[in-house]
């Protein structure tokens, strides 16, 4: 049974994809959209289905279904197989469920676009891929999935491909990740080479038995962690996700906020194992993850762009993922990972209602006053606001935030013998980035839904976007009661499902830690009243900062850098180069070879010609007697033949 | 015991070859040229047969008989080149008087 | 009836056919043109029918590979028409068909002047490529080395585009020279046979036996490695193939990219590997050095490129790179992945060359800055370009990527050094081909530009089956892996006496 509804769950929506493609400018508009919707809803049934009869087994149960051999090669061998555990249940419900309310939405939200059968082909092909990148239970068969992803954003991100920054924008995006996607290929080159397969299961196997050097290990674990930064837009690779929001709105929330760019943080949470083993990486992946964080709260604080402000900040809530896996606690980070899924998913949803009604208006100063032309979309938006801001008891945010603020704490890095390094300062700074998130998000809701009347809405937001809205309301509310800190009821049913044997918990933290966690979002949205709530508001933007953070200011800090760096040396090169170096040897060489071919022809015809003349000189000077032979009788041609003859014979039978 | 040694046979034939060539060389007259022709290839000839009767091989008697043809058509040809220029309008065949080429 | 001679002589024959249909009305355009397309057509199907024979056939086992031919022609000089056909070669032949029938389909119909001249040299081409792939007498192995040019040089110089007699020139300069090269080389080593056991032959499984010295053998390989790079191409000696793909007439340019390259690996695989091991190994380091430059330097190149059909072929320069490097890393996995990336690359390419002679029929240029926004004229040849585009950027699930990962692992295996280098070739694969979906396809609707009609729906059909075939080569290769193995050369005792007597 369960064999056979696992690969359904990638077909149904591979199916939806292949049908809405090749039948594209046949079908309507609704007919598209059901479609695609009714692939991808399949799929989440039998997801729902399937995961009910793996709660239902024992705890260490996996359903494992081995498709066909990939490659068998001697020394090297690969798998189409699949596997469905815990931890990819967790993801796989949260890809087809956020990613079915997400297509449901779109099927309104696209209504009117003449490229719709385009888009849900891509997107439904992305379901697709990202299940299979969740589900593989090879690492190889799992990089299809991860190309896959990339490849469906690219198609996404330039979806509207009439503007050319939308496509620079969906190439920054492929040509970033496939940077880490090639670094990713080399880790799994590394790995298969030392251990002649790339099964989950025997890699793990291999590294925890000490098969291999430490030196394979954290290059290997160094190498994936690059390819994992580069998906979910870490430092230094966070330029790109900012660009992609050129994409339509459902593109944003399904692959830049739930699901594709956490595809790193899954890929590290699968092989934690791995990563226990490699010390430095761990501590080198916290530390990225939280001046990620920290740097992308200071960034979404200063953007004007409401898309914009979101993808920044998904950019740090991923960084608290990563932080959360370097410390060594990846349910935590896939906790986070799912309520994560949830909310943004939410807001850029909502976000991208508003801006519908507000006639496409992004800038957040432009827009206000929205909280009367649409109350509904303001109770979703603030909604999703709290949850990211993690107000406590009352969000599912507070929850997962808490978990990786507790686990950050207790960490301790043991680089070295005696060196180490204490997760303290490393809790400090998620505390100062759930401050700061916060304040930017409150500043988000005060600016476009409080304060004076910008642009005015128009229409109404349509049953099918809002019902989608709706549940995930309720899913970022209340998705988070299923795991909370020891101080509160002891309730660990999300590590307890992830890993049975260790449940995570942390009885002697002192109480203070979760007041802080829950003290700080509060604060923030405090001040953020201060400063842009009140119908006064302190400032419109913060102060100086056309002057002091004015690169930052478009997202372009980075940017401006590797334009400098690598993209325009890189351009100089390759026009300076852009022809073919040995073409060029060769038809210069060529060019040569005829020069010098024509100069030696007249030369030749010059020395021929004296010679020529001289010789005709000579041969008429000494025509004179031959010239007696040539009398054109025919009796003297053969006397001279009978004499030449007997001349001849006389010579041979005589000497 | 043939009547004659293959030696008879040679000085035969070299008296015939000379006679025809002193012929081609001496006549002015087309047609004598050719009979002269002619008999050269016949002194060949006796020289192949000759020597086949000598050898007690067959193949001189071939030759003659591939000589006798070439002379046939040898001749077949000269008379109707000598035909020919008649024709034309030539009203000699003074061999020496076709000493210009001419189209 | 043994098919193996059967293959190699029906396209010519049917290409003779079909240039005296193409003459029989030549003033009824129409009729005329389409009966020796049917001709074509029919012969093609006719060898599949043959092939399919000789694949799935149970042969006698006279030779020491499945299917065997042998016929005396200079018994005096050893040298007899040998044909054998083991894994490898059928593979490919199945490839030159394939891509055959993607020409008649999509390319041929569109030449109008001497279009029954044109299909005559087309199937000689063929008889050429199927003859190089079948022939293990060296002597007849050059003969059709050399027949397959003479063919496409006409087909370029006399069919091509605008500076069409440069290209067919440089493109005969270079292989003919290089295949004199590997003319001296096979006498070379036949004559140290002689020398060393008497016998004059050309017999490919004889000569494998002969013992050379190091130095010997090295310069019999470079020379036979020399003929086979310049055909492949390797980097110094590529120059020929851009010019020669970029003028070509688009069914010239398929079958060049899509099967004569292949020639070049499979020369490399069959002569150089398996005649020449100890020198191969050798002189790996530095084949392999080249591949890695061809890799890196051809997809550098192609971003430069504003001409189509340009960019196409120094990606092309770009994936041989990666055949290079699987030959010489001198294991199995290598081998096999270069032997997939040459499936792979042959129907990607040709699939790119079909698309880019569309756009080219139907715009008249190939300058991607003319170009743009096909997306909304014609959604199917856009679509399919796409598809190709991202098989040749080694999109996972596609049969380039099963090559490139076998051959970047079993590199690994040698020094992680050039897999790295390697594999940042794939960054840049991703760069051109991007940079040209953007510009053509994907891209704002140039103005000025008439509309023209899309792909009909038979054709995209064809185009579907390519497709097909790439995913099944990406998806589930073990099949093919095993199939087309080249066969192991067999121990010397069992082939001496076969070819002491001709």
């Amino acid at each position: 049974m369960g064999e056979i509804l696992l690969p359904l769950i990638i077909l149904c929506p591979l199916v939806a994809s292949l049908v809405v493609s090749v039948s594209a400018g046949r079908m309507g508009a609704c007919a598209i959209g059901t479609v695609a919707c009714a692939g991808v809803g399949l799929s989440a049934v039998i997801s729902v289905i399937l995961s009910v009869m793996l709660l239902s087994g024992p705890a260490t149960d996996a359903l494992r279904v081995v498709l066909w051999p990939w490659m068998r090669i001697e020394g090297f061998s690969a798998d189409i197989a699949f596997t469905l555990d815990r931890v990819s249940m967790v993801m796989i419900l949260v890809v087809t469920i956020v990613g079915l309310l997400i297509h449901v939405y779109a099927a309104g939200y696209m209504r009117d676009d003449p490229g719709i059968a385009r888009f849900f082909g891509c997107m439904t092909l992305f379901v697709a891929a990202m299940v299979v990148l969740v589900l593989a239970s090879d690492l190889l068969c799992m990089f299809i999935g991860w190309e896959g992803v990339g490849l469906c954003s690219y198609l996404l991100i330039g979806f509207w491909y009439d503007d050319p920054a939308n496509t620079a924008a969906a190439r920054k995006a492929f040509y970033m990740t496939r940077m880490g996607d090639v670094a990713l290929l080399c880790g799994l080159l590394l790995l298969a080479t030392a251990t002649g397969s790339l099964r989950m299961g025997t890699v793990l196997a291999a590294v925890t038995d000490g098969q291999l050097p430490p030196f394979s290990v954290n290059a290997a674990a160094a190498l994936i962690l690059v390819g994992a930064l580069a998906k979910s837009a870490q430092i230094p690779f966070q330029t790109w996700l900012p660009d992609a929001m050129a994409g339509p709105t459902p593109t944003s929330a399904l692959i830049h906020a739930a699901t594709m760019v956490t595809a790193g943080v899954y890929l590290i949470a699968r092989l934690h194992d791995l990563f226990a083993m490699a010390a430095p990486v761990m501590a080198f992946m916290a530390v990225l993850g939280a001046l990620t964080l920290l740097m992308g709260a200071c960034k979404a604080l200063v953007q004007s762009d409401l898309k914009r402000i979101l993808a920044w900040s998904t950019i740090s809530q991923l960084g608290y993922m990563f932080l959360a896996l370097g410390c060594g606690v990846w349910q935590a980070a896939l906790f986070h990972l799912m309520t994560h899924a949830f909310f943004k998913a939410l807001l850029f949803l909502t976000a991208g209602a508003v801006i519908m009604r507000a006639g496409h208006e992004q800038d957040i100063f432009r827009l206000g006053g929205l909280r009367h032309a649409m109350p509904g979309l303001t109770m979703a938006f603030v909604a999703g606001a709290s949850a990211l801001a993690g107000l406590p008891l009352v969000t599912a945010g507070f929850y997962s935030k808490e978990m990786i603020l507790s686990g950050v704490w207790h960490v301790h890095f043991g680089l070295t013998r005696e060196w180490g390094l204490s997760g303290h300062p490393l809790w400090g700074i998620a505390l100062l980035g759930a401050f700061l998130t916060a304040l930017y998000i409150f500043r988000c809701v005060f600016i476009v839904f409080c304060g004076k009347a910008g642009t005015r809405a128009v229409g109404r937001t349509s049953r099918l976007m809002s019902i989608p809205l709706g549940c995930l309301c309720v899913l970022s509310l209340s998705g988070g009661v299923i795991e909370m800190p020891d101080t509160l009821p002891r309730l660990h049913l999300f590590s307890a499902l992830l890993d049975p044997g260790v449940p995570l918990s942390h009885a002697d933290e002192p109480i203070w830690l979760v007041l802080a966690g829950a003290i700080v979002p509060l604060a923030g949205l405090g001040v953020a009243w201060v400063l842009w709530g009140r119908r006064v508001s302190v400032m419109r933007e913060i102060p100086g900062q056309a002057a002091i953070i004015r690169p930052a200011r478009d997202g372009r800090g980075m940017d401006v850098v590797y334009d400098r760096v690598f993209v325009q040396p890189l351009c100089l090169l390759v026009w300076l180069t852009r022809l073919d170096i040995a073409d060029h040897a060769i038809t210069g060489t060529g060019r040569l070879t005829r020069a010098a071919s024509a100069g030696m022809f007249r030369a030749r015809a010059g020395v021929v010609d004296m010679l020529a003349i001289r010789a005709t000189g000579m041969a008429r000077w000494a025509d004179h007697l031959p010239g007696q032979f040539q009398n054109g009788r025919v009796r003297w041609y053969a006397a001279w033949i009978a004499t030449g003859l007997c001349a001849g014979l006389a010579m041979v039978v005589l000497s | 015991m043939p009547a004659f040694s293959f030696n008879d046979t040679l000085l035969l034939a070299t008296v015939l070859f000379s006679v025809g060539l002193a012929g081609v060389l001496v006549r002015r007259d087309l047609v004598f040229m050719l009979m002269s022709l002619d008999i050269m290839l016949n002194a060949a000839a006796l020289v192949f047969v000759g020597a086949g009767a000598r050898w007690h091989d067959a193949t001189g008697q071939v030759m003659f008989v591939l000589i006798l043809a070439l002379a046939a058509v040898e001749t077949a040809v000269g008379l109707a080149i000598i035909v020919c220029l008649h024709a034309r309008g030539r009203p000699t065949l003074d061999a020496d008087t076709g000493n210009l080429l001419r189209g | 009836m043994n098919p193996l001679p059967a293959l190699v002589l029906l396209p010519i024959m049917g290409g003779g056919v079909a240039w005296v249909a193409g003459h029989v009305r030549p003033r009824v355009t129409t009729t005329s043109r389409d009966a020796s397309w049917w001709v074509v057509l029919v012969t093609l199907i006719v060898e599949t029918f043959v092939l399919v024979m000789a694949t799935f056939g149970h042969p006698v086992h006279t030779g020491p590979w499945p299917g065997h031919f042998s016929m005396p022609w200079i018994p005096a000089m050893g040298i007899a028409v040998r044909l054998d056909m083991d894994g490898l070669s059928l593979s490919l032949i199945w490839l030159s068909l394939i891509m055959c029938f993607l020409c008649v389909f999509l390319a041929t119909r569109q030449v109008t002047v001497h279009a029954g001249a044109f299909r005559f040299l087309f199937l000689a081409t063929l008889t050429g490529i199927i003859g190089t792939f079948l022939a293990t007498d060296l002597f007849l192995f050059f003969f059709f080395w050399e027949l397959m040019l003479v063919p496409m040089f006409g087909l370029i110089a006399a069919w091509g585009h605008e500076d069409r007699q440069r290209a067919a020139m440089k493109f005969f300069m270079f292989t003919q020279g290089s295949g004199l090269i590997m003319l001296l080389s096979i006498l070379g080593l036949v004559i140290t046979h002689y020398r060393q056991t008497g016998v004059l032959t050309f017999d490919y499984f004889t000569l494998a036996h002969t013992p050379l010295s190091p130095a010997v053998s090295m310069l019999l390989m470079l020379g036979f490695f020399i003929a086979f790079a310049v055909k492949l191409p390797v980097v110094p000696v590529h120059v020929w193939l851009p010019d020669a793909h970029t003028q070509a007439p688009t069914a010239a340019s398929v079958l060049l990219a899509g099967i004569l390259l292949k020639t070049g690996g499979y020369g490399m695989i069959r002569f150089n590997i398996m005649l020449f091991p100890d020198a191969a190994s050798r002189f790996a380091p530095i084949a392999m050095g080249l591949g890695v430059a061809g890799i890196v330097y051809g997809a550098w190149l192609a971003y430069a490129q504003d001409d189509v059909k340009r960019l196409i072929a120094y990606s092309s320069i770009s994936h041989m790179g990666f055949v290079l490097l699987g030959i010489f890393t001198g294991s199995r996995m290598g081998m096999q992945g270069a032997i997939i990336q040459m499936l792979a690359h042959g129907l990607s390419t040709a699939g790119l060359f079909v698309v880019a002679g569309a756009i080219q029929d139907r715009l008249h240029t190939r300058d991607m800055r003319c170009i743009g926004g096909l997306w909304a004229a014609m959604p199917r040849l856009s679509g399919a370009g796409l598809f190709f585009a991202m098989a040749a950027l080694g999109m996972p699930g596609l049969g380039n990527f099963t090559g490139e990962f076998l051959v970047l692992l079993a590199t690994w295996h040698v020094s992680p050094l050039p897999a790295i280098l390697a594999a940042v070739g794939l960054v840049l694969a991703a760069i051109y081909a991007l940079r040209m979906v953007n510009r053509i396809f994907l891209a704002a609707p140039r103005t000025g530009l008439q509309p023209v009609p899309d792909v009909a729906s038979r054709q995209m059909a064809v185009f579907a089956c390519v497709m097909v075939f790439l995913v099944l080569l990406g998806v589930y290769p073990q099949p093919f892996v095993t199939f087309s193995a080249p066969l192991p050369l067999p121990v010397a005792a069992m082939t001496g006496p076969e070819g002491a007597t001709p």
